[in-house]
């Protein structure tokens, strides 16, 4: 794999369905209501449950190693979140090199959903 | 103590007492969470794969890190958990609400099933009260080291909004009606639709409707009673009220001017007629709307 600054990344989709906000909270053990239970989200301010920052490191995570290959080594994942990513949004991943010295690699990532810019952060990484 | 010397004392207790995972790394819980995420990788689930890779055998996502030391469930924070002690400080103050903002993780090196991690906690910095989008809110940022043994393994800078969130909007209770000046002149009416009547100002043989102090003639020496009007009446003018709101009154409503049998007229509200089936000449009956013990206002609808 060539790599430069200015690779893009292949874009990921994500279908952020109820179901997946809620096995997702779970499975990095985030028992948090508002991230399986829509009236007490929306008693504390929230439009319906929204996907935990756990998630999106993970997502980011995945969104990474599936371009830069299984081997890659992942040092370091920066993320700043914006808009909430509700139950049943669509949320796009995308990413870009932004800079290159030898095989570490740092990424510029960002996931995008119809309320704005959900995650936008960076990825340190080895590539294999 | 204000929230400031609440965090000010907090961030002098420096690191929490290390908090152990309540497992250790294990296969259920990668796969479980690789699950989820959508992480096919076969470095965490993939003996064979992961044997020959560059880890040499199976490892765990980095970004797990954070999950091996979630309290859980039933999990109560520590004594000593420096978050855990902001948090409670901004309930207190009604800032009930959190968001994560920032999450910035390092990984030194990456788990194997097996490790037993445990986690350190301090508090970094409280800042606020800030506006934002969910409402008004401090950034806490905490800064936490993930060991196993005496190696630490992995760091993270974790921030989140701790904010009030605005009132939920709930139906607002009906506004009080606009309540009518009533005078001498005029009280006979309003006593009326009490009763259950439609009382008009009579001086002599004149009926006279708005009721007034004196007859139409100016005549100063005569005094005035009433008839009681039969209610029947045809619509002689009308408006539809769009705008602007009114105190108790959904929009849009009808406002009619009534001639009655006795051939005066009299205004109020049309109350059972869509604004498109309203025309004039509109056979309608007086109704009565009692709004509270003191007063009940005239209205009409259609005769049936």
């Amino acid at each position: 794999m060539t790599v430069a600054e200015g690779t893009e990344l292949p874009p990921l989709t994500i279908e952020a369905t109820p179901t997946f906000v809620v096995s997702t909270a779970l499975a990095t053990r985030d028992f948090q209501d508002v991230h399986h239970d829509r009236d007490a989200a929306v008693e504390r301010g929230s439009k319906d449950i929204f996907l935990n920052i756990l998630t999106d490191t993970g997502l980011v995570q995945r969104f990474v190693t599936a371009w830069a290959g299984p081997e890659a080594l992942i040092r370091s994942i920066k993320i700043r979140l914006g808009v909430p990513c509700y139950a049943y949004e669509t949320l796009t991943f995308t990413g870009r090199v932004v800079s290159c010295a030898g095989r570490d690699v740092v990424v510029a990532v960002s996931a995008v959903d119809s309320l704005g810019e959900h995650v936008a952060g960076t990825v340190e990484v080895t590539l294999p | 103590m204000t929230i400031e010397e609440a965090a000010a004392k907090i961030a002098a207790q420096g690191e929490s007492a290390p908090r152990q995972a309540r497992d250790p790394v294990n296969q259920a819980m990668v796969n479980n969470w690789v699950e989820a995420i959508g992480d096919d990788n076969p470095v965490y689930t993939d003996p064979e794969y992961a044997a020959s890779s560059v880890h040499k055998g199976l490892v765990a996502p980095p970004a797990m890190a954070q999950v091996w030391t979630m309290n859980g469930l039933h999990g109560t924070r520590a004594d000593d958990d420096p978050l855990g002690a902001m948090m409670a400080v901004l309930d207190e103050a009604g800032f009930t609400s959190v968001v994560a903002t920032n999450s910035e993780q390092t990984y030194h090196r990456y788990l194997r099933p097996g490790e037993q991690v445990s986690a350190t906690t301090k508090l970094e910095s409280v800042v606020g009260p800030k506006k934002t989008g969910l409402g008004e809110g401090w950034f806490v940022t905490t800064r936490t080291t993930w060991y196993v043994g005496t190696e630490a393994v992995a760091e993270m800078m974790f921030r989140v909004l701790k904010f009030r969130p605005p009132a939920p909007l709930r139906p607002q209770a009906p506004a009080p009606v606009l309540r009518p000046v009533i005078s001498r002149d005029t009280e006979f009416f309003w006593d009326g639709l009490k009763a259950g009547e439609l009382r008009i100002q009579r001086w002599g043989e004149t009926l006279r409707h708005p009721p007034g102090p004196m007859p139409p003639d100016g005549a100063l020496d005569t005094k005035p009673d009433y008839v009681v009007a039969s209610g029947r009446g045809t619509v002689y003018s009308y408006v539809v009220h769009h705008h602007p709101p009114v105190p108790g009154k959904e929009l849009p409503f009808v406002v009619a001017l009534v001639e009655l049998e006795e051939g005066v007229r009299v205004m109020a509200e049309l109350l059972d007629a869509a604004p498109d089936e309203v025309h004039i000449g509109l056979p309608v009956v007086a109704a009565f709307v009692r709004v509270d013990d003191d007063l009940t206002l005239p209205a009409w609808k259609v005769a049936r």
